[in-house]
Parts: structure tokens; sequence; C-alpha cells
């Protein structure tokens, strides 16, 4: 599978991913050959198979769930900690919506 | 005390006799290992408040007679992919260069409880994505048995702590190889539990179906008495399992006679020479031990690291979304759009190899691939599993070389991802099958370097597993110390 350059820059743009022209053309290159080696599996008949989606688990479905009880939450305060910026008990980001 | 060769019992025994306090032992640990570190850079950060106030814990429970733990006392290092409350996780990425967790790993939580003292985070490659370490943000790690060589990766920064003697036991985390073949490269030995026999709660996610944590020592005992501690259910991890832990030590009882031992024909072609001749002395010890050898086939072998990188990515490129400026502490300078922020902030953050995943991940995910690289891969994931379940129906573990070839010069495979990524073509596979598995060193090559041989064994079968390593580390010499 030989991948373009525009697909590069497609798929960098579903990533939310600033590549400069010297990363574009060096992607374009490395996922061509590690693509052309994935190619591979297509020897494989998985007619049938089912696929893995699950590792490991031996127990009921619902064991999972907890008891409903209450416990103490992180509270604004320790949440925003590690916010680039943050302000009156919120994240902030770039204006979205034009006033 | 000779610090950087002790065990878990000789500490045990050594604060029995208060030959000296839990105290005095971290602080001299600490010294030691501030001061050796330059060597590899195998620490990132240390944490000496929180190392001492979990000492003094243990001389107080000491004092009152009281049970110290099963670690007390014992200086410990943990990967910095695993958050630590108050004490930064950079995962070795620029983009959490100032990460203060708010809250511990279920691991942490479990090794404190047990009494053993967290003298700092480890080096890794970034987001634990590579196989050498030389992908950290903060530089390589070194290998303390040739500064020019890697330690291996991802878990370069333990592996090169233990074997370098700056902590006793370390944590490290295994997605596809991660804690076994660092471990061979440094010489030590690195456990990969069963997948979701320990708690992957605040362990930073890579790739979720494969990510797991485990131990490295320098003794196949003392890592036994890490997961020990750090395996069993948590509520806090939907994955982890309910099936209880049994007691691994009890397991080492040296009996191996009759031991059915696979080799798999596929990891036995195309060897570094020695890494060859190595492994196949271990099994002859094997043998002489009581185990029966056999020949056998996983024929899926050659689809894995397709498979794995398919996988892997994909989930990677998931699990990475978060990092988008919004609320973990880095945000590119200097943006306009809310869009244009998340672009900046991801393109400048991350480094080469977490980019070149995201990319391969959301391509493989996209819009008219996901049948062709997605689906296919988690079936063929299946095959590779079937494989192993069918192997293990007639013999009782597994044994292969960790890696083609021991410990490579920094810098010799970092501009060839495909060839880095063929690497791990030994470790994957159990890591695919969700089996535990693990690395113990085996011998050195004419140059020193050490080879490790893997045993893998079938799912929560770690006593097994363990029988083997340890009776096959006692009678072959090679305990770390």
């Amino acid at each position: 599978m030989k991948i373009t350059e525009s697909q590069v820059r497609y798929v960098a743009e579903l990533a939310h991913l600033q590549l400069s022209e010297e990363e574009v053309l060096r992607f374009t290159e490395e996922l061509s050959a590690v693509l052309a080696y994935m190619e591979k599996l297509n020897e494989l008949d998985t007619e049938g198979v089912e696929p893995m989606a699950q590792v490991l688990f031996e127990a009921e479905e619902t064991a999972t769930l907890r008891e409903d009880v209450e416990h103490e939450t992180l509270g604004s305060q320790m949440a925003l900690a590690n916010a680039p910026l943050a302000g009156s008990g919120y994240f902030k980001v770039p204006r979205v919506i034009e006033r | 005390m000779e610090i950087a060769r002790l065990d878990i019992d000789r500490i045990q025994e050594d604060l029995r006799q208060r030959r000296y306090s839990a105290t005095e032992l971290v602080t001299e640990a600490l010294r030691f290992a501030e001061r050796e570190n330059p060597k590899t850079n195998a620490y990132l950060h240390f944490c000496p408040e929180r190392a001492l106030a979990a000492a003094a814990r243990v001389d107080e429970r000491l004092a009152r007679g009281e049970d110290p733990g099963p670690l007390a006392g014992v200086p410990v290092a943990v990967k910095d992919v695993i958050v630590t409350k108050g004490v930064r996780t950079t995962c070795g990425s620029r983009l959490l260069a100032h990460y203060i967790p708010p809250y511990d790993a279920t691991v942490v939580v479990r090794l404190e409880a047990a009494g053993a003292a967290i003298l700092g985070k480890t080096n890794c490659d970034e987001f634990a994505m590579g196989s050498s370490n030389e992908n950290s943000a903060f530089g390589p790690v070194r290998n303390p048995l040739d500064p020019d060589r890697v330690p291996g990766g991802s878990s370069g920064g333990s592996a090169a702590a233990v074997a370098q003697g700056t902590a006793v036991a370390a944590l490290g985390s295994d997605t596809g190889g991660s804690i076994r073949q660092p471990a061979s490269f440094c010489g030590v030995v690195g456990v990969t539990p069963t997948y979701g026999r320990v708690s992957r709660y605040g362990l930073t996610a890579f790739a979720s179906s494969l990510d797991h944590i485990g131990p490295l020592a320098r003794s196949v005992r003392d890592a036994a008495r890490l997961l020990q501690v750090i395996a069993g259910r948590d509520p806090m991890d939907a994955t982890s399992a309910f099936a209880p832990v049994p007691d691994y030590l009890a397991a080492m009882d040296g009996k191996l006679d009759g031991v059915r031992i696979g080799l798999p024909r596929e990891y036995f072609r195309d060897l570094a020479s020695e890494t060859a001749r190595l492994v196949e002395a271990g099994v002859r010890l094997l043998e002489r031990l009581g185990c029966r050898p056999q020949q056998i086939s996983l024929p899926t072998t050659d689809y894995a690291v397709a498979c794995y990188y398919i996988i892997c990515t994909a989930e990677a490129s998931s699990n990475l979304a978060r990092y988008d400026g919004v609320r973990y502490t880095w945000r590119a300078p200097h943006t306009e759009t809310l869009a244009d922020m998340y672009r900046q902030t991801r393109g400048q953050g991350f480094g080469a190899e977490c980019k070149r995943r995201i990319m391969l991940g959301t391509y493989v995910l996209s819009a008219g691939y996901y049948d062709a690289y997605y689906l296919k891969a988690q079936k063929v994931r299946t095959l590779i599993a079937r494989d192993f379940a069918e192997a293990f129906r007639r013999v009782d573990a597994i044994v292969t070389p960790v890696s083609p070839f021991p410990a490579f010069k920094l810098g010799e495979k970092i501009n060839d991802p495909l060839e880095m990524y063929l690497s791990d073509i030994f470790t994957i596979t159990g890591d695919l099958a969700g089996i535990p598995c693990m690395s113990v060193p085996c011998g050195r090559t004419a140059q020193g370097l050490p080879v490790g041989m893997q045993i893998l064994a079938r799912h929560f079968d770690e006593p097994g597993m363990f029988r083997i390593a340890e009776a096959f580390e006692r009678a072959g010499g090679f305990g770390g110390n």
C-alpha cells in the first residue's frame, strides 16, 4: 500500500496533528513502508474467525459492577491543578463562538 | 551494607536484626542512586521526601513490634508512565514535563502499603513507545554494562536502575515487550504477568488491550515478591482479574521433573549466533534439571509484528487523543482558534515516534480502511492466541529467546522504524495472547553483553513459570547479585 502526501495531510488533520513539510515527506515514505509490510496479513485466511475484542475475562458480565456507595471525588481545584489555563472552576480554551 | 547488591530477603533479615533502620537504608540508597544516576540517566527525578516518609513508617511499625510488610524498607523505582500523587509523572514526554498527578496508581499504593520506598521515577520511551529508550524527551538511557549501548525499551530506565544497583527492584510496563526486552539487554529478570493480573489504574494508557504492569529485579524471587504485592483484583480497573493470587514463592520448589518445554521452531531461525548458542545452552540446562524439551510450531508467528503494530497504533491514536492542550499542563503558545490549539499543541508536544504511531493508528482506523487493517488484525490476533492455546495442550511452558540480538549501539536502529518494530518479534506474541511471560538471564556474549531467555506459560500460570525460572537461575548461577 503506497500512501500519498495528500493522504498523510488528511490523516494528520483527522488526528489534529500539525506536521511540518519535512514531516509530511518523511511520514509518506515511512508509513508506506510499514503499511506495505502489513499487507502480509492478507496471506492469512481469516474467513469465519472471530475478532479478538476481549483478551481474557473469566467472570460474570455484571461482576465489575460495584456497590453504589458514596465516595470522595477529586474536587474542582485538584482537577484543574494541571490545566494550562483555568478560571471560575473551568478549563479555558480559545474562543469557539463569536459574540 | 553493599547497597547495589542487596536483595529483599537480606533487607528483611537485616531490619529484623536491627543492623540498620529503614531510614538509614533509604537515605543511603538515595545518596547512592543520586550519585550514580548521571552514568545512565535511568531516573528522571527522585522523590526523597516520599521515600523517607515510607521508611519512617516502616521504622515506626518495627518499633511497635508490628509486621512492617513484605517489602519493608525496599528501595524501588517506578517507571514514569505510572502516576504518583504529588510527584511529577512525565511519561518521557515534553507534553507532560510538568504534570503532577492528583492520585496514585493502584500498584503504587500497594507497593507502599507493603513497606516499599519509592526512590524516584524512571526514564522511558515517550508514552512507552519504543524498543531502545531513545524516544525519551529527556535524553536516552545508557546501558550500565556498556554506555555506548541502549538499555532496551521502553522500560529502559527501570531495567538500567536495577542492573546498576540504584534500585533493588522496579516497576515497568509492557505492551509489546517493554519489560522483557530491556531486562534481557541489562541482564536482569523482567516479568509480564497475565493480562488483567495486575491493575492498570494509574498506568498512562498506550494500547489498552495490550498494556501490562510488571516487576523487574535482580532475581526471580525478588520479582515474584513484587508481583505478589501488586497482583489482584482492583475495583478501579474493570479489566483486572478476579482469580485469587497464589503464593508465588511457595511454587519455587525446584521440581522440574517431567515438565514439558516447547521450543517453537519459528523462534530459533535467523538469530545472532551467540544469542542462539546461549539460549540453546539454557535449554540443555533445563533438560539436565528434569525438563523434557520438544520442538513445537507456532505457525502464525510471522504475522505477529504486522498484527501488533496495527492494533497498538490504533489503540494509541485513540488513547493519546486526550493530550490536546486543554487539561494536561502544556499548551502551544500563540494559538488563535481551538482547532489550531489542538494541532499546534500536539504537533509541537509529541516526539517523532508518537506522531508516527498516531498517524498509523488514525490511518488504519479511518473510514474505508478499518476492515482491511484493524478488523483483519483482530482476527489474526485470535489465530495467534489459538496457536498458543493449541501448544499448551502438549507442553507446560514455552522457551524462546527474548530478542534476536543483544543490546545494540545508541543510534544504530533509530532511523529505520520498520527495522526497530521487527526487533520486537519474540516478545509481542505473549502480549497479543495475554499470557504470562518473563525474561531470565541465560549468560553473556563474548563482549560481555547479557542475553535473556524467555519463558511463556498458560494464562495465570505464573507459579509454573516462576518454578522453571527460579530453578534455572539457581542452577546456572545467573542470580544477578
